[in-house]
């Protein structure tokens, strides 16, 4: 659009600075970070871990999409601080409300690659036990999940429960209104959420002045009575501060944050996408250089927190999972047709009784085909095209 | 099955003469004090007990903690509505009327409808979505919509509509008590519909159909508000010497073919009412799936007799719109009665 209306607000101003403990070349911040404090180099040494455990996955996962082993794969590489903080500032017991790039955030906090994965080879639509890692379904709508995350902990407040919720969501999901509402609703209801924004400043090609008019993302929380921090999102330590600030205050009664971290996408969108048609090589070299764990790298080893044999250690274990994950990627997709009519209502319906019928009639015909022919073409060996309905999945 | 058949429970209280709202609100009440999980919002639904006083005195028992109005803003309620069943609760929530169900559309047919199938049966989403729906009360534009097709024509939910007051009961409590969630549609015009109840009353299944009056020539399938617009039918077409069997679908979602195929292949014809537009409506579902199953047993195309495919109309406009017992009589009179 080109209406060029000049706004009377202030909201035009250009954004503040972003707060940050470790800057973009490894050097901790002395200036005022808003009162948030460095973690100790115990815990920075863990987020560290498990970027880099994130980033290998992320790489590995996204070369096996190249290679035709999952339909599709949204990477969250040059995000691994805002994913990886903002789970590492949950206990176990709190619940995480993810969308379809936050794969590394489930990888984080447990989920097996192959359960992680299940949803992106067509396996079935989402592939972990959501009860068991308290895990939402990664949400594929924008911003849907937000609001489910603030019924989960209003919840939780009824109950009295000291469960927190958090919400991952991006950039461009603040401009769809259960954004919005989810914000309000958390706000009213002083509901114990926590909105973590990746601000990657691009929804697939669209920039972030395209999609709103004010200076942050984090502003907007004024407007809805909570606190919004504007956070350097590629700085782990300020992002861990901050959401771990935000979850404790949930936890004490003090209601919901928005937490906006400024990041950068440096993958496409998904496979299908092409970058070079929204965004020049040049802003893809200056985040590079904004890198979350080399400058976290840098950090740790100037206070002597990771040697070069720690360093050697968590790389091999990187190594190791990229290479389990590509190995049960190898293995062959197991579906079971008949499953398709088992989980749409909890009470049986008869409709679906017949349909789920008339398709085991088919693949029985199917089958039965397929095994004539191979007994006309002997010695050929049988190779059903569809896995044995078997109940398996029990 | 008839609603004769059903007998009041044990322990059931003195009879009482309720409105169709006064018994929805005695459901909600009873499952509340039956059951802690069950929790109740949405706009205006607190202190004022709702539009149509359905959740009058709700508030004042249960209090701040299980009765709460919610910001104005229908896919909020929704998607809020289901985070709390992820984490144990039963809620119950109102839109507010059937045109400002809109809003939440999202969040009904992508999550509530799906999740459970999403997760391979791990999370169940017990919500009860109540819509007072249709028209005939005089209400101004968007107050009258009938959108139960959208609801029906959506996998993963069960979609009901009581026409009187014992089931508006019976079938609310069920759908409370239900781990599917359930579009739950009011009949607005038929609200304030008395009927003498012993609660707790409980009448044939929520998932089932009744016959509401027993004929030889004709099945009229009806469902909400057109159930009385049918009933009047039958009783107007004894006069001219036919015979009308009524059916109250009382379920959308599931569809009772056995009742209704029955009945159907007792009759050999068959007409469906309902007040939404024709084109693409819930009518067209019954009568294709009628026919391909008991095609042989029929005597006549199965009719639809329904609104006009046009908006909603004004006040003033709506007699036009609305199906009615000469109408529906008319409409029979095309049929070859050989």
């Amino acid at each position: 659009m080109s209406l060029n209306v000049e706004s009377p607000v202030v909201s035009t101003a250009s954004a503040p600075q972003p707060l940050r403990l470790i800057d973009d070349t490894g050097h901790a911040v002395t200036d005022d970070a808003g009162g948030f404090t460095l973690p100790d180099p115990g815990t920075l040494l863990g987020l560290y871990r498990q970027m880099v455990i994130a980033r290998r996955f992320d790489v590995q996962v996204t070369a096996l999409t190249r290679q035709g082993r999952l339909a599709t794969y949204p990477s969250a590489l040059g995000q691994e601080a805002c994913e990886i903080a903002a789970v590492a500032s949950l206990d176990p017991g709190d619940w995480l409300f993810p969308t379809y790039r936050d794969s590394i955030a489930l990888l984080t906090r447990g989920v097996k690659p192959e359960h992680i994965l299940a949803s992106f080879r067509g396996e079935w639509h989402s592939g972990y036990d959501q009860y068991e890692h308290r895990i939402a379904p990664q949400a594929t709508p924008l911003a849907t999940q937000a609001l489910h995350a603030v019924g989960l902990a209003t919840a939780s407040k009824l109950k009295r429960d000291s469960t927190v919720a958090l919400t991952l969501l991006g950039d461009g999901a603040t401009s769809e209104g259960d954004a919005h509402e989810a914000f309000n609703f958390a706000a009213v209801w002083q509901a114990p959420v926590v909105f973590v924004v990746q601000n990657n400043q691009f929804a697939i090609s669209v920039p972030l002045d395209k999609q709103m008019h004010c200076r942050t993302i984090a502003d907007k929380a004024i407007g809805y009575g909570m606190p919004g921090y504007y956070v350097d999102g590629n700085d782990v330590a300020a992002m861990y501060a901050v959401t771990s600030a935000a979850v404790d205050r949930a936890r004490a009664g003090g209601g919901p944050t928005l937490v906006e971290g400024l990041t950068y996408r440096m993958e496409a969108h998904t496979n299908s996408d092409d970058p070079s048609r929204y965004r020049s090589a040049d802003d893809v070299d200056v985040w590079r250089r904004r890198d979350p764990i080399e400058r976290l790298d840098i950090y740790l080893v100037s206070i002597g927190a990771l040697s070069d044999q720690e360093r050697a250690g968590i790389r091999d274990e990187a190594e190791d999972l990229a290479t389990a994950t590509r190995e049960c990627m190898t293995l062959p997709v197991q579906v079971d047709p008949l499953e398709l009519f088992d989980h749409v209502y909890a009470a049986p319906r008869t409709a679906l009784s017949e349909q789920r019928a008339f398709l085991a009639a088919e693949l029985a015909e199917h089958a039965a085909l397929a095994e004539h022919a191979a007994l006309a073409a002997q010695p050929a060996p049988i190779t059903p095209s569809v896995s044995t309905p078997s109940g398996a999945h029990a | 099955m008839t609603l004769q058949s059903t007998a009041p429970p044990a322990g059931a209280r003195p009879p009482v003469t309720l409105t169709m709202a006064a018994a929805l609100n005695a459901a909600i009440q009873d499952s509340m004090r039956d059951d802690p999980t069950v929790v109740l919002f949405g706009e205006d639904v607190g202190p004022l007990g709702g539009v149509f006083r359905v959740t009058d005195g709700l508030y004042a028992e249960f209090g701040e903690t299980r009765v709460s109005d919610s910001p104005l803003a229908e896919s909020g309620i929704v998607g809020t509505a289901i985070g709390m069943a992820i984490y144990g609760l039963r809620p119950v929530v109102e839109m507010q009327f059937d045109a400002f169900s809109y809003p939440a559309f999202e969040q009904i047919v992508s999550h509530l409808a799906k999740m459970r199938n999403r997760t391979r049966g791990r999370i169940s989403l017990p919500i009860v979505i109540r819509i007072p729906y249709a028209g005939d009360i005089g209400g101004v534009e968007h107050h009258s919509d009938s959108s139960e097709a959208y609801w029906t024509a959506t996998p993963g939910l069960t979609v009901v509509s009581p026409s009187n007051p014992a089931d508006a009961y019976s079938m609310l409590r069920e759908a409370i008590a239900s781990d599917d969630p359930v579009i739950f549609m009011e009949p607005k015009s038929r609200y304030w519909v008395k009927e003498a109840l012993s609660l707790p009353v409980q009448t044939a299944p929520m998932n089932t159909a009744v016959v509401l009056r027993e004929g030889t020539d004709v099945t009229l399938i009806a469902y909400g508000p057109t159930v009385k617009t049918a009933l009047a039918t039958a009783e107007l077409a004894t006069a001219e010497g036919l015979s009308i069997e009524v059916i109250d679908l009382r379920s959308l979602a599931p569809f009772d073919d056995a009742t209704v195929g029955a009945s159907l292949r007792k009759t050999s014809r068959a007409a469906v009412v309902h007040e939404a537009a024709q084109f693409g409506g819930y009518g067209a579902e019954v009568a294709a799936r009628l026919t391909e199953r008991n095609f042989f047993h029929l005597a006549a195309p199965i009719l639809r007799i329904t609104g006009f495919d046009i908006p909603y109309p004004s006040p003033k406009l709506e007699e036009y719109f609305l199906p009615t017992p000469d109408r529906i009589l008319a409409a029979l009179g095309t049929w070859e009665w050989s």
